[in-house]
């Protein structure tokens, strides 16, 4: 029997990038919070401290900072004819834990969606006619406008001490930027990032190509940076550590630098670390939440009331919690019915490696998490689709994250995959060979779902999730297409040998492709199909928020953590200024 | 044995006896390559080897394995040289070994590559079964393993991995993957591992290390830089702020 804890108005599951805001937010109000993360605590000093946290084989390989995969897992098939099985070591995502979430380990890569990817159904009937797009993708509206976000992108990039230049101020088309963004209101708080060599090569080759080549916008500090939580971090040193791994320097923007150390500074503000949410309990008519039900690290059960119960445990543990907790109508792909687990996305990425002599130094070790230099010109609805049968694209981005050797020994194709040839070959490529990223969207189908495992269980005795997916069609023509672009600019650099890898279908857990899951609990304008309104309220239960990439009805090419910052901020000003003074549906459904 | 595998046998000794020598005399500042062979030079005596999970004859298959997988050459260690042995000996022994990072709940069933790794085995499990059948194998054809020529070894290992046969039950693939991740890893790992030893595969494809500010050099497009690598236990302590 769980014992009852005292009432608090708010309570917030997972305390990451998304619950570290809402929580700071409402505290700031004067409701009592209280956080609940399932981990542990963790702090730049002493956790994250070098040279320990530089450690590849702990931390890339072993997954040192990811979901306690032992504890929690979660189950995959590629379709419904299959049955699905334990991932049972991450690899082609990796969901964060302990204090701060995966907002520690994140690469702080910082893309706005645009206002077309707001409105994506209606914009790609407009454009390309009804009958353009395959009647298999189930693209929807978000029931929200980049207009009515823009304030919120430009507080949560000020909150990270976002480093870019602007490409559309207020309209207008500025040089050095993305000339394909969607409006801001003002530049980025900090400069753009220093680039790496690969994306000079790759710059000077894109503009000799009529392409309009920028730097990637970046939460690692390029400066030193005061934020306006009244936070202070360093200018980054580009050490090649970063996603996977801690920042020592306070150079990255994560909760615990940029948001943590003010929230646990209200007093109306309570951690609780170790306490793993079980469910959100609802009232008799289920169309409330009363609080939830944790276990400690011993196993004791807690109930914690609260009037307002705020999901932010990252986009698939989102869909999970609403599972176990029987709020909304579970997503059937037989009958398209039904709205948790619907509209599950990935990202459909490709490589390109670009393969110079040995008079060439890239030098991948010197890299930040987002020092990368792309262009926009194949992505989003940046280009016309018409003559190419699908929808979506890819940003085509030089980069390189890190030079981690484990992770990192690139061979030109033919290269045996061991012996004396292999060796010898990953010698002479290692610091001679520049990469380009495709990072493409990722559109929802009717039977690319989640739900739950009806066999395999957490260490609570708890159904794991069970993700069902294969990249759509549409989805493998456009990987194909930028990969080609991308293999052209290659063959532009100056290279011996470009090699390009586009995604082809079965999709694998077992290789790294991105984190950037998303779907599961949509917004949307139709209780029918979607899970949440325009707030991030939940249609079935009014107190029930559901901050997380498991709002967006589909994955465009551009990194999700931006958008979702905006959405936190769009939602718990929603939040304070119209639910807590009437709390009930902010939109009748 | 044959001429050629004696032949073999002998210019890998030889070689070894020479890297074996340079990682102990502690060549951290002369790069590994400007050293010439110095014929006259004895091999070092080899102590007997103690491990924390491979049989001796385990070993021996391991470390015969592991050396076609990143051989000696003329400029580099293999991966015996570089410890790799030991880094795989240290994680069977310990918390990888015993299935510590793994989803470890049944029911396990076969599944599709996709699906990844389902084997109701712990790698430590995983390595001793296997390694059993290779060795019973080739003690009913009459010479272990790591006695054949270099040729007949990389034949073996290429026909485990296209996955032609099992290993007491176990697809010859999963195994023979499994190793060589492992041996890439150990040869990579920063040398707290056991493996990497001296920083051998660092300095040979031009990593740094873990440890680096290159604030000042990343714009310097294509310099190239010639230091010698620190590891995790060679770098300064930071501490930030």
């Amino acid at each position: 029997m769980a014992e009852k804890l005292k009432a608090v108005d708010v309570v917030v599951v997972g305390v990451g990038f998304m619950g570290a805001i809402m929580a700071k937010e409402l505290a700031a109000s004067g409701l009592t919070v209280v956080g609940l993360e399932r981990g542990k605590k963790r702090w730049t000093v002493p956790e994250f401290q070098s040279p320990d946290i530089h450690d590849e084989l702990k931390y890339s390989i072993r997954k040192g900072m990811m979901q306690d995969v032992t504890r929690e897992a979660m189950t995959f098939r590629n379709n419904t004819s299959q049955e699905a099985l334990p991932i049972r070591q991450w690899e082609a995502f990796l969901p964060g834990t302990d204090l701060g979430g995966s907002g520690v380990h994140w690469n702080g890569q910082t893309f706005r969606f645009t206002e077309a990817d707001f409105v994506w159904r209606t914009r790609m009937q407009e454009r390309y006619g009804k009958n353009f797009v395959d009647a298999d993708l189930t693209i929807q509206d978000w029931g929200i406008t980049y207009d009515e976000l823009e304030a919120y992108f430009d507080k949560f990039e000020h909150l990270l001490g976002t480093g870019g230049k602007a490409g559309n101020l207020n309209g207008k088309i500025q040089p050095g930027g993305n000339p394909f963004e969607s409006w801001r209101s003002r530049e980025y708080p900090n400069p753009p990032m220093k680039e790496q060599y690969g994306g000079v090569l790759f710059r000077k080759a894109a503009t000799e190509m009529g392409y309009h080549p920028f730097v990637q916008p970046s939460s690692n500090m390029t400066r030193p940076y005061t934020n306006p939580e009244g936070l202070q971090l360093n200018a980054c040193n580009y050490c090649g550590f970063c996603e996977r791994y801690a920042c020592e320097h306070f150079a990255k923007a994560t909760p615990q630098t940029v948001i943590l150390p003010v929230l646990l500074k209200n007093r109306h503000f309570e951690l609780r670390t170790e306490a793993q949410v079980l469910r959100v309990n609802l009232d008799s008519h289920k169309k409330r939440a009363t609080g939830v039900t944790y276990a400690d690290a011993t196993g004791r059960e807690f109930e914690q009331p609260a009037d307002l119960v705020i999901i932010t445990t990252y986009a698939l543990n989102n869909a999970r919690m609403m599972l176990l907790s029987g709020i909304g109508k579970p997503y059937d792909p037989k009958t398209g019915e039904g709205v948790i687990g619907r509209n599950y996305a990935y990202q459909t990425t490709g490589d390109v490696y670009v393969f110079y002599d040995e008079s060439v130094n890239i030098n991948p070790f010197m890299a930040a998490g987002a020092s990368g230099t792309l262009i926009d010109d194949f992505n989003d609805d940046n280009f016309d689709h018409g003559p190419h049968g699908f929808i979506g694209g890819s940003y085509i981005m030089s980069a390189l994250t890190n030079g981690r050797p484990i992770e990192f020994h690139p061979t030109p194709p033919g290269t045996p995959e061991w012996g004396k040839e292999w060796k010898v070959a990953i010698r002479r490529h290692y610091n001679h060979t520049a990469h380009m990223l495709t990072h493409g969207s990722s559109m929802p189908t009717r039977t690319n779902y989640l739900d739950l495992d009806p066999t395999y269980k957490d260490a609570w005795a708890q159904p794991l999730l069970r993700v069902t997916f294969e990249f759509p069609d549409n989805d493998v023509k456009m990987t194909q297409f930028c990969v080609d672009h991308a293999v052209e600019i290659g063959k532009r650099m100056g290279a011996k040998t470009v090699a390009g890898y586009a995604r082809k279908p079965p999709f694998t857990t077992q290789k790294y492709q991105t984190t950037h899951n998303t779907g599961g609990v949509i917004m949307g304008s139709n209780p029918n199909t979607s899970a949440l309104n325009r707030y991030l309220q939940s249609w079935d239960a009014h107190n029930v928020f559901v901050v997380g990439a498991s709002a967006y009805p589909q994955n465009p090419g551009y990194n999700p953590t931006d958008t979702l910052g905006a959405l936190a901020y769009w939602s718990v000003d929603a939040i304070k200024k119209q639910y807590l003074k009437k709390p009930g549906p902010m939109v009748s459904a | 044995m044959s001429t050629e595998t004696q032949q073999q046998d002998s210019r890998r000794s030889f070689l070894r006896s020479v890297f074996a020598a340079c990682v102990t005399a502690g060549t951290a500042v002369i790069p590994v390559d400007r050293i010439r062979p110095a014929t006259e030079r004895q091999p070092t005596e080899e102590k007997p080897k103690h491990y924390v999970f491979f049989h001796p004859d385990e070993a021996e298959f391991i470390s015969a394995a592991v050396d076609r997988f990143i051989p000696l050459d003329e400029e580099w260690p293999g991966a015996v040289d570089a410890g790799v042995v030991d880094y795989i000996d240290q994680q069977m022994g310990g918390k990888w070994g015993s299935a510590g990072y793994m989803y470890w709940h049944g029911p396990f069933k076969e599944g599709t590559p996709s699906q990844g790794y389902q084997l109701p085995l712990t790698p430590a499990e995983l390595f001793r079964r296997a390694i059993a059948a290779i060795n019973q194998y080739f003690a009913t054809q009459g010479t272990p393993f790591h006695q054949l020529s270099a040729d007949k070894q990389d034949e073996y290992l290429q026909m485990l991995l296209a996955n032609k046969t099992t290993l007491n039950g176990v697809p010859s693939k999963v195994f023979a993957d499994v190793l060589l991740k492992h041996t890439i890893e150990g040869f990579f790992a920063d040398p707290i591992y056991g493996g990497n030893k001296n920083m051998v595969s660092w300095k040979m494809v031009g990593f740094p290390g873990p440890y680096a500010d290159y604030y000042e050099l990343i714009d310097q497009y294509g310099i190239k830089l010639d230091r010698d690598p620190v590891s995790i236990e060679s770098s300064p302590r930071h501490r930030a702020m």
